[in-house]
């Protein structure tokens, strides 16, 4: 290599931990700003902590308590995550393994709903929640999750590559029954797709807010996104950047931390998800 | 011929298959057996499918064609009448047109920005190190939620006290100019643009990730045997990576459309209701919300012909990219 290439590789690296400090300034701008108090803040900017962090978490636990949204939110989406995992993997087992009248159907309606936007069914949705009295409750957002089109296609896709069917066939052979042998051969041998659509699924469920917002209407069974969505209606806190600034830092610190044990497991999901399109 | 070779008389080899067929026809039979537990496999999917997927899905349709308005009792059938409404109502095209615009710009970005951080990633000869770190801080903005982004930007943003004016202020002192602080959300030429750099920096290490994961699966046989053939970088680009990324491509572009057009959180939670900027940055959704479940200017049936309109348009624009780059092959 010349040293022009080497200079080149220098800028291009260079450039490329630009970009990546780019990903992290805001959250520490965030980090900063939650230890500063509102007079602080709009005063001036800086990097450098200062000492108000305890008065902030005051202000923002006399408004909302953050770590009951947390844990409605682990509410919902731990089992609505668990959930759409072991039903998809039925699923796609039942759809990959047998053949049965109305398995093509089944299969062209994953397909199409696949391509439906979430919202085209949002107002039926809540209908649907009203007449079966379900408003305020977490069984719409967490009973749903047993029919998920997308991870079901990909799970279908994982079967047909990574399960002999001659393995299902011996099973029989020796006498285990269908049950058995999904429980003790497929899922385990499934468990690599499993968990990379859990992932997915689990941070899916734990961002959202369009659907808790609209089903969810009391403050105590809020999840973390909706709550955080109340500081919109709220000028006390408002007036305190200080306080928003740490209120976003405590809603934003558990995914953080998630992801600095999980982040392989993520971004191989993602790619598998290209990947196996 | 054939006995000869196996050494076998040719009645044998008939019995053989006879016997064979047996087999395939019991082996059949009891297939058919196993196959019946194919219902109970996905027989929990279809019930909660039809129940929360496919009614909800239907029921819409039916309300778009009814005058519903809060409650849905007493419901009167009014033909296309939501429909023409729709087609006639200039905030659902202005709100159309923003989020086409707000998705566009982003789309533009964010796969131009995964483009070249592939190119760079996966050049032979520079060989750049850390994909897996790089990859990880790219994607992070990603996996946070859009409603702690939208708070975190929008106090950053502040036209006042935000952070992001007072370091620009800080810059426009050094160099000696003297410039008004931007209202960045308040003003309809900035606000959309705004939450436009937002979604790109939300989104562009999830394609980044996508169209990476599409370049190590090409065989690199195809670049050694072009680069033998005196094939230059640019060249290997545009004639292997290029059209071997097209499925990954279509797929990001169609899902990110799929999503874009769907965009909610971060504009209604970033916009304000009083400022001049709202009608540049209201969404279909948000639109579409209005109608469907704001206190005061609920009207449920035309919320549903919304949700079927942009629905429409969602297919169309699907179909139509599918067509489009089935077309260049």
């Amino acid at each position: 290599m010349t040293t022009g290439d080497k200079i080149k590789k220098a800028i291009l690296y260079i450039l490329l931990i630009l970009l990546a400090a780019a990903c992290l300034f805001p959250f520490l701008l965030m980090m900063v700003n939650a230890t500063r108090s509102g007079v602080e803040i709009t005063h001036s900017f800086t990097l450098i902590p200062s000492s108000h962090l305890t008065e902030n978490w005051k202000i923002v636990f006399s408004y909302f308590n953050l770590f009951k949204g947390m844990l409605n939110s682990l509410i919902v989406s731990v089992p609505a995550t668990l959930l759409t995992a072991y039903f998809s993997a039925m699923t796609a087992y039942g759809l990959a393994m047998y053949k049965f009248k109305g398995s093509k159907v089944i299969f062209t309606a994953i397909l199409i709903f696949m391509m439906i936007p979430g919202q085209l069914s949002l107002i039926g949705f809540y209908n649907l929640c009203t007449k079966l009295h379900l408003v305020n409750s977490y069984i719409p957002l967490i009973i749903p999750a047993v029919a998920a089109p997308g991870t079901v296609f990909f799970l279908r896709q994982y079967i047909l590559s990574a399960l002999p069917p001659s393995l299902i066939e011996a099973a029989r052979i020796d006498g285990a029954k269908e049950v058995y042998s999904f429980h003790r051969i497929v899922l385990p041998i499934m468990m690599p797709g499993i968990a990379t659509m859990s992932i997915m699924a689990f941070i899916g469920n734990w961002n959202n807010y369009l659907l808790p917002m609209i089903i969810l209407n009391k403050n105590e069974k809020f999840t973390l996104p909706v709550m955080m969505a109340t500081l919109r209606a709220s000028t006390d806190i408002q007036s305190n950047q200080g306080a928003i600034y740490l209120a976003v830092a405590i809603s934003v610190i558990p995914i953080l931390i998630v992801f600095c044990f999980c982040s392989k497991y993520i971004i191989s999901s993602i790619s598998a998800g290209s990947v196996k399109e | 011929m054939r006995a000869s070779v196996t050494g076998r008389p040719a009645g044998g080899l008939i019995e053989g298959t006879d016997m064979a067929k047996n087999v395939v026809k019991q082996k059949k039979s009891n297939l058919t057996r196993y196959n019946r537990a194919g219902y109970f496999f996905v027989a929990p999917f279809v019930v909660v499918f039809l129940i929360f997927s496919v009614y909800p899905v239907l029921r819409t349709l039916y309300l778009s064609f009814t005058n519903a308005k809060v409650t849905t009792l007493n419901l009167q059938m009014v033909g296309f009448a939501n429909y023409l409404r729709v087609l006639k109502d200039k905030y659902f095209w202005i709100s159309l047109w923003n989020t086409v615009k707000i998705w566009g710009v982003n789309i533009v970005l964010q796969l131009g920005l995964a483009f070249l951080l592939t190119i760079v990633f996966s050049d032979l000869k520079y060989k750049i190190k850390g994909l897996g770190v790089f990859r990880a801080l790219y994607y992070l903005p990603n996996l946070i939620a859009a409603t702690s982004i939208a708070f975190l930007f929008k106090t950053l943003l502040d036209w006042r006290y935000g952070t992001v004016n007072q370091i620009l202020n800080s810059v426009y002192v050094a160099l000696g100019v003297s410039k008004a602080p931007v209202d960045w959300m308040g003003s309809p030429s900035t606000a959309g643009v705004v939450i436009s750099l937002i979604q790109t920096w939300m989104w562009f290490g999830n394609s980044f990730i996508m169209l990476m994961a599409g370049v190590q699966g090409i065989n690199k046989d195809y670049y050694e045997a072009a680069s033998i053939d005196g094939a230059g970088r640019w060249t290997l680009f545009g004639k292997i990576t290029l059209p071997l990324l097209k499925p990954i491509l279509l797929y990001v572009a169609i899902t990110s459309l799929i999503g874009g057009l769907q965009m909610f959180d971060l504009p209604y939670l970033m916009a304000e209701k009083t400022a001049a900027s709202y009608n540049s940055v209201q969404t279909v959704v948000m639109y579409l919300y209005k109608f469907g479940f704001e206190t005061g200017t609920t009207q449920v049936g035309y919320a549903s012909a919304i949700a079927y309109v942009l629905f429409a348009i969602i297919l169309a624009v699907s179909i139509a990219q599918i067509k489009m780059v089935n077309k260049e092959d």
